[in-house]
């Protein structure tokens, strides 16, 4: 009896033994919950960077958020209104059926049939008034009016398959019925809140030199805790995670047995001053008297505000050594980065002298308004800006509140002082949302809050988003940022790191818009 | 005994109502959530028809009476973020809280009431003594503390256990659980140990007052006189006294623990409730948190029917009569 135990163990425990030899896994810790697998539901990064393990877009974007070619090998404006793409040819599905043109317009047209959703795609495609099948593998999409953003918008839309997400909803996307891509990984199951199993597609088209990545399976665990994330890559239960707080960061530097990678993100830390009513709210003398005068109004006090924050200590202290001080809208590797631009030095007294030429000796009160869940090491940022303000006169009140409080009271315009971050494929999206002047008809500034207007930034804007051809258009996309960026209509702060630790023996392509790509790992 | 039932049902109804109104309001007040999930991308256009789409834009009478509407049709909404039925979402998370849950009861009860029984019969041994110290520190020490020391003692130190998650799920009558495999159990020892160290803490301390206080009773010195053995004595005179009082904190503290197993799931990424209600809260997913807590609320009343029920059982003096509620 207790022979034939011993030898029903054995062969178990050899059985088990000789599981991992055959089924090379990658595990990666994930630091924000996965809604939904259906790609056209929800437009938040953690749901993205899901789908684009299974689907691919018509274009992809590159480490340094550059554009690149995806399904669509290639694209081009062929008169004003018109823009033609070249799809890929020999792309298969998941399920063996070929990709085409087909599939290309039904995935468009998808986004706009699911109502119910609170971050729906549709901006994406609101751009194209038609579209038309030329052959299987050429597309032509009309816009009504000269648009040279399609390209980019089109990275947004991820393609499924028509066979088989026609009439789907967004359970069957999640069940994997539905979830038949052309992307580097194959669906195995979605664990809501857990995990999420992939296989490898060993036919995906992009695999780097045609070799498909060593792990044939992938799982991506949900862990959102950053205490859980970091214990699980220390206890070995994950190989890789992504959104390292700079508290640890220091810590897994120094141990041997992992490793870090980093790269500017394209996050940009930035204040919001209000500039458009003439008594803001939280904005009054340093007695609580009300102003005559909004001073944000300004430049000058706008000027002074930003001489007087020290960014280099911001960087080394509050971040750690994990940001870099901005001169720009975008960081550096992204589309309209202006290299000339430097970030603003630190000069209080020249910020002293700006606030007495402004009629402010001194100084005023304000209140600073942050989120304190958002952005990394958000309220202490907040708290680093208010004590280098107090130095030059100014008495800034901080007030901090979750993101879900925070987004809504400044859609409701509560906040005159207040702290964004913001992340763009291109400089010149950036300066559409933050710094154009406010208008819901041709959909600019839905983010500035400070209301700064400036008709030449705008109409640099609208011919910039009519110029088609890349190189020109980067040009006009500078000389916007440049010439908006010289009247201070926001107080630019840092672009942070992104960072990825893993194992030692593992090494990542770390990218600029943040997203972790399982396809990107590879032994080292 | 129905009358009762039926008196208990019918307040629970208004009690679930009233929560409905209060998450509404509440939530209204907070803001919404296209604020919070729209893409940075989107214009102004985008942003007025996406809260026209969800309905948000209404005024919230409006939009509370047509939850109501439906809700009365046993449809409490779809989730803003999951696009899936709240209630099913709430429902698939709810095993894994209840194991979770249930196995640190067991382990509590399992634990604390023959700990706190060598407690109470032998209060100067050095084991009595060393029980009665070791629950001062169940009860004093934070949970989310206690979670991140036995994950880098057992996960990161020693690697004797998985530091998160939840192991692999089998059917055990149609309801997914984990704890039939040995994975699922190494997954489930840590965060289990981590929820139940409070209610140990809680069951060895009242056990074992409980015990001091019969020990002196007249019941238990005329069993002695009569010869009883002392394990008789202890196993029904003594225990079934004092399970009254244990029965009533195991049912209470059993609904919360469902309730706020968030800490541990949190430090443990176990997929349970708590870990979906933070994050439906941070997206302000109304449907979820209405569903939510009413799933919890209906826990709760159902719970201390069942502690009512049990009471009766135990106590034949306590008979649940009509005029009784």
């Amino acid at each position: 009896m207790v022979v034939r135990w011993a030898r029903c163990l054995i062969c178990a425990v050899l059985a088990l033994a000789a599981l991992p030899a055959a089924a090379a896994e990658l595990r990666i810790g994930l630091a924000a919950d996965v809604t939904s697998l259906d790609p056209h539901f929800l437009n938040v990064a953690p749901n993205n960077d899901a789908a684009w393990h299974i689907f691919d877009a018509l274009v992809h974007v590159d480490a340094n958020a550059r554009l690149i070619p995806g399904l669509a090998v290639s694209w081009r404006a062929i008169d004003p209104t018109t823009w033609e793409f070249k799809l890929r040819r020999g792309v298969k599905f998941h399920d063996g059926s070929d990709f085409t043109a087909t599939d290309v317009v039904f995935s468009l047209q998808r986004p706009a049939t699911l109502a119910a959703s609170p971050g729906p795609f549709t901006g994406f495609v609101k751009a194209i008034v038609s579209t038309k099948i030329i052959d299987p593998w050429t597309l032509r999409f009309k816009t009504a009016a000269p648009y040279a953003m399609l390209p980019y918008d089109l990275d947004s839309i991820f393609i499924v398959s028509k066979k088989a997400a026609s009439g789907a909803s967004t359970e069957d996307f999640d069940s994997g019925k539905a979830a038949i891509g052309t992307g580097p990984y194959k669906l195995v199951r979605f664990a809501r809140g857990d995990r999420i199993e992939l296989a490898r597609n060993d036919a995906y088209w992009g695999w780097p030199k045609g070799k498909p990545a060593p792990w044939d399976k992938v799982t991506l665990r949900i862990l959102p805790a950053d205490t859980a994330r970091i214990a699980a890559l220390l206890a070995g239960d994950v190989d890789a995670i992504e959104n390292i707080p700079t508290a640890d960061l220091t810590r897994l530097k120094s141990n041997p047995n992992f490793r870090l990678e980093q790269k500017v993100s394209w996050r940009t830390l930035l204040l919001h001053m209000d500039q458009y009513r003439e008594h803001p709210p939280h904005l009054t003398d340093k007695s609580g008297k009300p102003l005559a005068h909004n001073p944000f109004k300004d430049a000058r006090v706008r000027l002074a505000i930003s001489k007087a924050i020290n960014r280099r200590a911001i960087v080394e202290r509050v971040m750690e050594g994990n940001a870099i001080a901005a001169g720009n809208l975008v960081s550096p590797p992204v589309f309209g980065h202006v290299a000339a631009l430097k970030a603003e030095s630190y000069d209080p007294e020249a910020a002293k002298k700006l606030l007495a030429a402004a009629g402010y000796p001194d100084g005023f009160a304000v209140t600073l308004d942050a989120p304190n869940d958002r952005y990394v090491n958000d309220e202490q940022l907040a708290q680093a800006i208010a004590q280098m303000l107090a130095r030059v006169g100014i008495q800034a009140k901080v007030e901090t509140m979750p993101a879900s409080v925070y987004f809504a009271k400044a859609r409701a315009g509560e906040f005159s002082f207040a702290l964004l971050g913001w992340g763009s494929f291109s400089g010149d999206l950036a300066l559409r949302a933050l710094v154009a002047t406010p208008d819901a008809a041709k959909g600019y500034g839905a983010w500035n809050w400070g209301h700064y207007s400036n008709p030449q930034v705008d109409a640099l804007l609208t011919r910039d988003f009519a110029t088609l051809d890349d190189g020109k258009r980067e040009a006009v996309a500078r000389e916007a940022a440049s010439l908006a960026l010289k009247d201070v209509p926001v107080i630019l702060l840092h672009h942070q790191l992104a960072s990825w630790a893993m194992k030692n023996s593992l090494a990542y392509d770390a990218r600029t818009d943040e997203y972790t790509f399982a396809r990107d790992f590879r032994p080292r | 005994m129905a009358a009762f039932i039926v008196r208990r049902l019918l307040q629970s109804a208004l009690v679930l109502a009233f929560m409905s109104l209060l998450v509404f309001v509440g939530v209204y007040a907070i803001g919404n959530p296209v604020d919070i999930l729209i893409s940075p991308q989107a214009d102004q256009a985008d942003i007025a028809r996406t809260i026209a789409a969800l309905g948000l834009d209404r005024p919230l009478w409006q939009q509370y009476l047509i939850f109501v509407k439906q809700a009365l049709a046993g449809d409490l909404g779809k989730s803003f973020a999951y696009n899936i039925p709240a209630l099913q979402l709430v429902l698939e998370r709810l095993p894994a809280t209840l194991e979770l849950a249930l196995a640190a009861t067991g382990m509590a009860v399992l634990l604390g009431i023959p700990l706190g029984l060598w407690a109470g019969l032998k209060p100067d041994s050095w084991p009595g003594k060393l029980i009665m110290t070791g629950s001062i520190l169940g009860f004093s020490l934070p949970t989310f503390w206690v979670g991140l020391m036995l994950i880098m003692l057992f996960a990161v130190e020693l690697g004797w256990l998985p530091s998160n998650g939840r192991g692999p799920t089998s059917l055990l009558l149609g309801v997914p659980v984990s704890f039939l495999s040995w994975d699922g159990i190494r997954h489930l020892i840590l965060p289990a140990t981590n929820l139940a160290l409070f209610k140990l803490s809680l069951i060895v301390r009242l056990t074992s007052a409980g015990t001091r206080e019969a020990l002196l009773q007249d019941y238990v010195k005329f069993a002695r006189a009569k010869g009883l053995s002392n394990a008789r004595v202890v196993g029904v005179h003594v225990l079934k006294n004092i399970l009254i009082p244990i029965i009533t904190v195991i049912g209470l503290e059993f609904g919360s623990v469902i309730a706020f197993a968030i800490v541990t799931e949190s430090i443990f990424s176990w997929p349970g409730m708590g870990k979906l209600i933070i994050d439906s809260i941070n997206v302000l997913d109304r449907p979820v948190i209405v569903a939510y807590l009413l799933v919890i609320v209906s826990l709760f009343i159902l719970i201390n029917l069942a502690v009512d029920l049990a009471y009766s059982l135990l106590d034949p003096r306590m008979r649940l009569g009509a005029g009784q509620a």
